[in-house]
């Protein structure tokens, strides 16, 4: 079989976090991602996923990006630069939300807090951040609001699972119990001072922890200590990538990039045509609303023996060529079945549809499911 | 990492147990550990010639895909069908239950051609 070479051996530019000499010291595999080397698993991906669903998870999502926009315009220009409007979030909450090109293509999706009336954090992805800093600094142009790009000195920590409330509350003074999903409080945890938001990325509830890099390794030590008698275990992006994609998350470069619209990308939802003001692309996104989208994304269940994978061709029986793409696809752990999610033709998106999936040569029957695959007992 | 001095090894990872004419193939313990949790392999049927360095299936981790290939030239005699159903015996005992073919060797002299133990230990610790 072939063994890639580990992106750390060739890259010389990866960011390190603050939690580098952590994960090293737990033995974690490393890779680069986003332009950062980052813990792929420690004991093992599924293991990492089962403690998620079961208990919880440490995650170190340092690579995300730490925007503050402030200032009296910062809420008018974040509803010009994105195409939610943040003006509707009351302090203290958050929306996801997307940044667009002026032709409809998604350049990034976003969470924005509005930690206080004037005070916003946008938070993007790794791989986009200095694309998404960029872009915001030429769109607030002329807004009386001020970008500071925080992601290099900002960690972020998250635990995620249903313990994770249990294991968090005696470290913060945070009320635990009142903060709302999505919703973003100031105070301590885990011993230092911490932006603590109840949002997360594994279909799980959970918090995540604005930290100031330099106290980041203490919060991380006092959280492993703290939860390890509740059955915390770090988990790393290997496992943050299968409990997304069971939550049908949505991942940019995968189910989301400049190509793809919102519309087809099933969040319809977060483009403001309510929007009183301009914003950047919303005459292009009107007009793909009006028309309609091209394809859409989807899940499969495959029927057949077969896992599919990001960039797999999607068929339709008795067709030659694909009418589809797989975006994500992997065994789910929580399910132990193989599933992925696919942008196909809107005529062959309806739950019950059956597909193939072009795997080494072969096609794999695959049947359309409703998204997503996995969701939280209430 | 175990690389047991009676096999051959391939520079993909494969490793033959040859007796005279019949070989056994696997992936090596560095393969696997490379891997992770292995969740599916897939194998040719019984009878499928294999040409030296060819595809002849494919195995996956929850995180990824890779093709298999063929140590040597030969024909298949048995697949190691506890695999469809117990993929992780591939991380658990990859040089004993973990196994994936028998063959037939088509020249037995083809062996010598592989890595020993001594060279694959020096390349995956130079990796």
């Amino acid at each position: 079989m072939s063994v890639e070479s580990p992106a750390v051996a060739t890259a010389t530019v990866l960011q390190r976090t603050p939690l580098h000499d952590r994960h090293v010291a737990l033995g974690a595999r490393m890779v680069g991602f986003g332009g950062w080397e980052m813990p792929l698993q420690y004991s093992g991906i599924i293991p990492e996923h089962h403690a998620v669903r079961a208990r919880a998870g440490l995650f170190d999502l340092s690579h995300m990006g730490e925007l503050w926009v402030s200032g009296p315009g910062a809420s008018t220009g974040l509803a010009y630069a994105l195409v939610t409007d943040p003006g509707r979030l009351a302090p203290g909450r958050a929306h996801y939300s997307m940044i667009c090109g002026s032709d409809g293509g998604i350049i990034d999706d976003l969470i924005v807090y509005r930690v206080a009336e004037e005070r916003f954090l946008v938070v993007p992805n790794a791989s986009n951040a200095p694309v998404v800093a960029d872009e915001l600094r030429l769109r607030l142009d002329g807004f009386e609001a001020a970008l500071d790009d925080a992601s290099l000195r900002t960690a972020l920590v998250a635990v995620q699972g249903p313990l994770a409330r249990t294991i968090l509350e005696p470290l913060t003074d945070v009320e635990l119990a009142g903060l709302r999903y999505y919703a973003i409080a100031e105070g301590h945890a885990a011993g230092v001072p911490a932006l603590v938001a109840r949002t997360g990325y594994t279909g799980e509830d959970g918090f995540e922890l604005f930290l100031d890099g330099a106290n980041a390794a203490a919060a991380w030590d006092r959280l492993s200590e703290a939860g390890a008698d509740r059955g915390l275990v770090p988990a790393g992006l290997g496992a943050r990538d299968t409990l997304r994609l069971e939550a049908g998350m949505a991942l940019y470069g995968n189910e989301l990039d400049r190509d793809t619209t919102p519309f087809e990308a099933g969040l319809e939802r977060l483009v403001g045509s309510e929007k009183a003001g301009d914003f950047v692309g919303r005459g292009a996104l009107e007009r793909a609303r009006t028309t309609g989208p091209r394809k859409r994304l989807v899940g499969l269940e495959m029927r057949g023996r077969g896992i599919a994978r990001h960039g797999y061709p999607v068929h339709r029986g008795g067709e030659a060529g694909p009418c589809g793409v797989i975006t994500s696809g992997t065994l789910s752990p929580t399910l132990g079945r193989a599933v992925a999610m696919a942008y196909v033709p809107t005529d062959a998106a309806s739950p019950g549809t059956m597909l193939e999936v072009g795997i080494r040569g072969s096609r794999v029957d695959a049947e359309v499911v409703p998204l997503p695959f996995y969701r939280r007992p209430a | 990492m175990n690389v047991p001095e009676d096999l051959r090894y391939t520079p993909d990872h494969e490793w033959v147990r040859a007796d005279g004419e019949e070989g056994v193939v696997g992936i090596t313990a560095y393969a696997a550990d490379q891997l992770g949790d292995v969740v599916f392999v897939e194998l040719p049927a019984t009878g499928t010639r294999l040409s030296a360095g060819a595809s002849f299936g494919a195995i996956e981790s929850v995180k990824t895909a890779s093709d298999l290939f063929a140590p040597l030239a030969g024909e298949v005699l048995a697949v190691n069908d506890a695999l469809s159903t117990q993929p992780e015996l591939v991380n658990s005992d990859p040089y004993g239950d973990g196994w994936m073919l028998r063959v037939r060797i088509d020249d037995p002299g083809s062996i010598d051609r592989l890595e020993d133990a001594a060279a694959y230990r020096t390349r995956i610790e130079a990796a």
